[in-house]
């Protein structure tokens, strides 16, 4: 914990906080008594003046220096943002520790004032406070602060109620504790450390909320003065000196941020990872297969290399080297446990990976088309309907925002240039064909309506509107309940009679693609360990096929004995240069700038 | 690699939006009764509004019997005699019984008989309606500019920043985008006088009714909201581009126009349209500020005017209106999720 809070210190936000948090302290205790001199030093023949180097923000009307003002004002503006702050959190806290102690219904009521609270911004609740505590620097941090309650109940009694209900409290109830003791001695540091987040998340909204009060003049009154009045003040002349008005808007925003910043680092969130886009590349020189003779592969992969970015930069191969082809109808089962590169491998042949991820081989072929690079349009178009892919989550495969119908239509809208209800009639069909009844109607509905089962089934349709010669189904059934898994490879096997498209499928399930493929490619660690005809799985010589076989139960399977277990599965990824592995592949692992 | 690192628009989401988790149940049960969850997603928030609005009229009443002391003596200063204040104690109704003012008040709201404003003897009602149209009309164009400029930039940082190929200009847009959230509006606008209006002379800093006077006031109150929205528009994009069924669309081989606009943005309203009920309620009350610093007659600057006044009728006016505005724009917004979102956001909220 300690040691990634040092390190957390030592990125670029955590120097900025510390730096601007030493600056901010250091104004705070020491501006009164360094600068209050100057900051009320009168000085009648020098007022309203620009920007000089005596003056860097220049002087006020009665001729007293701004940046001297705006320094001192450092001590009244962060105690009215800590007062205002605590009584945000400390009302907060009350609130929401009430409420997650109170009744269910009453609970209910005050959590539902509170929402409406919330709806009103924080603005309009401190000008409805500020009427009645008046417009003065206390009236202004009372005002801020209840302001702010909502929030903090808002959080506590979220949190309260999501630690309420966890074991450890149950047990401490059942020991007899009261509910008020229980919240206290059990709840409370439960929620401490999300509270201090948002504590100092909320403090830079409490800072710039009371600079914006006073800025209206209803904070901080003539002679005391904030930020906020000083930006006042200086907005009225900013004709004459616009630096007058930006001194303190500077101080305002640098604080801000160096507020909300803390926060940030309390709560330490991984931002949003950008990557450098890599390359899909091809070591042969130059391709040219332009004819597609009926008995090539459809696709044909040679030292098909997968490498994905790591988290820290680096490039992690996943696929080491694959040599896989399928013939024009074939069934072709990938088999191996997940991290084999099986599906990595399948998507590559596809053109799917995404920017994060790079593609090298000998070659990389889909019926003429050579996937190491761009396709042209006429290639998309080809792609679009050749290419059909299914894929293991039925339920996030299909987009739920476009109806099941529009979603079928697309290709052949799009790249089949059918007009729409020619597209709706085939789609029909294709709906049909994987027996969905009553096709017609689907369609108009939206994937939630569907079931798990049928949303697959939709998946090979919308594969079959095309002119499918290779079907993609990634684990097409591991999601699925068993009797649900037979109707979708039965539409499979439909689509693959109806099409004479052939078909790759990719599952860690051996006895289902043995029943379903006509060759079975055994993957484990991005490497093809062994290929072998359905028929004659029993000839495997690679133990890990045998071991995949033999963790298959069946009838005679000896219920007393446990079932085989593999060993552990070696690393697909390597970084490379790590470890002088003895591996005669690890070679070909390469570091791309 | 130095960016401002902006506050992350979910922790920005976190604390407004309501989780309540005793609502599921009772969400249940209403669906229940009246069969279809988007019916009952409106009638929940409809029957929220109502209770929100009788809330607001409990504490805009009750306002001035909250101030300390004699707000009518406060009011009016301490050289006025005290048979004067009496009067106007007396005009005001504040010698009556509470049950009898708090009726005296319905009924009036009823009728448009707000009170008459202590400082400018004016009936509120007609101040109110003279002024309103203004700080509608400013909130609506910033919406407006906020909403329309935020799609575009959000998709296209998105996009941008997924294919990786553009690292300095991703680094460049995120932290431009963070500075403009954390910048207060009230100082941009100061800025943006200082620099258009005192600087290139090319806007008028004040007033209203030219469309120039227009510009600076909009785009002050808008950029904030801009840059918010744009910022959700952006992390939502991201994660819809990673879906699979956006892979799905891919394999389809669609054009970009397509697997963008038809795929993803229908993917992204939810969280958008929440997003935007927060920043459209901002930007309703920040027409306070931002009215304030260009002299712009609406209701925003008077409520400040009237605090400073003390003028306890007019403010209770001008708090009731801004109140409905807010509730009024979240209801908006939830018809609007109702209307556009088929599922997700209906059947969590």
């Amino acid at each position: 914990m300690s040691t990634r809070f040092t390190r957390t210190l030592r990125t670029p936000a955590g120097i900025t906080v510390m730096i601007g948090g030493v600056v901010v302290l250091l104004a705070t205790v020491f501006g009164p008594v360094l600068f209050g001199e100057a900051a009320t030093a009168r000085d009648i023949a020098g007022r309203q003046q620009g920007v000089s180097l005596e003056h860097p923000f220049g002087t006020d009307e009665l001729g007293r220096d701004l940046l001297a003002r705006v320094i001192v004002a450092t001590r009244v503006s962060v105690l009215l943002t800590l007062g205002a702050t605590g009584i945000s959190v400390i009302g907060g806290v009350l609130v929401g520790i009430i409420a997650a102690v109170l009744p269910p219904v009453a609970r209910r009521l005050v959590n539902a004032l509170i929402d409406i609270l919330l709806s009103f911004p924080w603005l309009l609740l401190a000008l409805f406070f500020s009427v009645i505590w008046g417009t003065t620097a206390t009236g202004a941090m009372l005002a801020v602060g209840f302001a702010g309650i909502p929030v903090f109940g808002r959080l506590v009694s979220t949190l309260a109620s999501s630690v309420a209900g966890s074991d450890f409290v149950h047990a401490a109830r059942i020991l007899g504790s009261s509910p008020l003791r229980t919240s206290v001695r059990h709840v409370v540091p439960n929620i401490l450390p999300p509270l201090l987040v948002n504590t100092a998340s909320h403090a830079s909204v409490t800072l710039l909320s009371f600079a914006a009060l006073s800025f209206l003049g209803l904070g901080v009154q003539a002679p005391e003065y904030d930020w906020g009045r000083l930006l006042n003040e200086g907005a009225r002349r900013i004709y004459v000196d616009p630096m007058a008005a930006m001194g303190p808007g500077i101080a305002i925003v640098l604080t801000g941020v160096v507020f909300s910043l803390l926060g940030a680092l309390f709560s330490e969130k991984r931002s949003n990872r950008t990557l450098r886009a890599l390359p899909r590349r091809s070591r042969a020189e130059t391709r040219a297969i332009p004819t597609v003779p009926e008995a090539a592969p459809v696709v044909e992969a040679v030292d098909l290399r997968v490498s994905f970015r790591s988290e820290d930069g680096g490039l992690v191969e996943r696929v080491h080297g694959v040599t896989l082809s399928v013939a024009p109808g074939e069934i072709v089962g990938i088999v191996g446990e997940s991290g084999s590169g099986k599906s990595v491998t399948a998507m590559a042949a596809a053109g799917l990976l995404g920017p994060d991820s790079l593609v090298e081989s000998d070659s990389l072929v889909f019926r003429g088309i050579d996937m190491t690079r761009e396709p042209t349009s006429v290639e998309k178009r080809r792609l679009a309907l050749e290419q059909a892919m299914i894929f293991q989550d039925p339920l996030s495969s299909l987009n739920p925002s476009l109806t099941v119908g529009r979603q079928l239509r697309e290709v052949s809208e799009i790249h089949g240039r059918m007009s729409r209800s020619a597209a709706a009639a085939r789609a029909i069909e294709a709906l049909t064909l994987v027996r969905i009844p009553d096709a017609a109607r689907r369609l108009r509905q939206l994937p939630h309506e569907f079931s798990g089962g049928m949303r697959q089934r939709a998946m090979i349709a919308m594969g079959l509107m095309g002119t499918p010669r290779l079907i993609i189904a990634d684990e097409p059934t591991t999601a699925l309940d068993v009797t649900v898994q037979r109707q979708v490879l039965r539409a499979l096997r439909d689509a693959q009679r109806s099409t004479g498209a052939a078909i790759l499928l990719i599952s860690h399930d051996i006895a289902l693609v043995s029943g379903f493929c006509d060759r079975v490619v055994v993957m484990r660690g991005g490497r093809i360990v062994e290929e072998l005809a359905a028929d004659r799985l029993d000839d495997a010589r690679h133990p890990y096929t045998r071991g995949l076989i033999a963790c298959v139960p069946d009838m005679g399977t000896d219920r007393d004995k446990p079932l085989p277990v593999i060993d552990a599965e070696p690393p697909s990824g390597r970084e490379p240069g790590t470890s002088a592995s003895t591996d005669p592949t690890a070679e070909h692992t390469e570091v791309v700038a | 690699m130095t960016i401002p690192p902006a506050p992350s628009p979910a922790s920005v989401l976190a604390s407004p939006t309501p989780v309540t988790p005793a609502s599921g149940d009772r969400g249940d049960r209403l669906r229940q009764l009246v069969g279809s969850p988007r019916l009952a997603f409106v009638l929940r928030r409809l029957l929220r509004a109502v209770v929100s609005l009788v809330i607001v009229l409990i504490a805009s009443f009750f306002l001035v019997h909250l101030v300390p002391g004699d707000p009518v003596r406060a009011a009016l200063g301490p050289t006025v005699s005290p048979e004067a204040v009496e009067a106007l104690r007396r005009e005001l109704g504040l010698d009556l019984p509470l049950g009898q003012q708090f009726l005296d008040y319905l009924r009036g709201l009823v009728t448009g008989d707000l009170g008459v404003s202590v400082t400018s003897q004016r009936p509120v009602g007609a101040t109110l309606a003279e002024r309103l149209p203004t700080t509608l009309l400013l909130s609506v164009i910033s919406f407006v500019v906020a909403a329309l400029g935020a799609f575009p930039i959000g998709v296209a940082t998105a996009v941008s920043s997924r294919s990786g190929r553009h690292r300095a200009a991703d680094l460049g847009a995120s932290g431009l985008l963070g500075v403009l959230i954390a910048v207060p509006n009230f100082l941009l606008a100061v800025l943006l006088i200082s620099v258009f209006s005192v600087g290139l002379q090319a806007f008028p800093p004040a007033g209203w009714g030219q469309p120039s006077q227009v510009v600076l006031p909009v785009i002050a109150l808008a950029v904030g909201p801009l840059a918010y929205l744009s910022r959700i528009v952006h992390v939502e994009m991201l994660r819809v581009l990673d879906e699979p069924y956006l892979t799905t669309a891919r394999s389809k081989r669609l054009p970009n126009q397509i697997l963008y606009v038809r795929h993803a943005l229908p993917n992204i309203v939810a969280a958008t349209l929440t997003a935007g009920g927060v920043v459209l309620v901002g930007l309703v009350a920040g027409t306070v500020l931002i009215e304030t610093v260009f002299v712009i007659p609406g209701i925003g600057s008077t409520i400040v005017s009237s605090i400073t006044a003390k003028d306890y009728p007019l403010i209770q006016g001008v708090v009731l209106v801004y109140a409905i505005l807010v509730l009024a724009a979240n209801l908006l917004i939830d018809l609007a999720l109702a209307a556009l979102d088929p599922r997700s956001a209906i059947a969590e909220a």
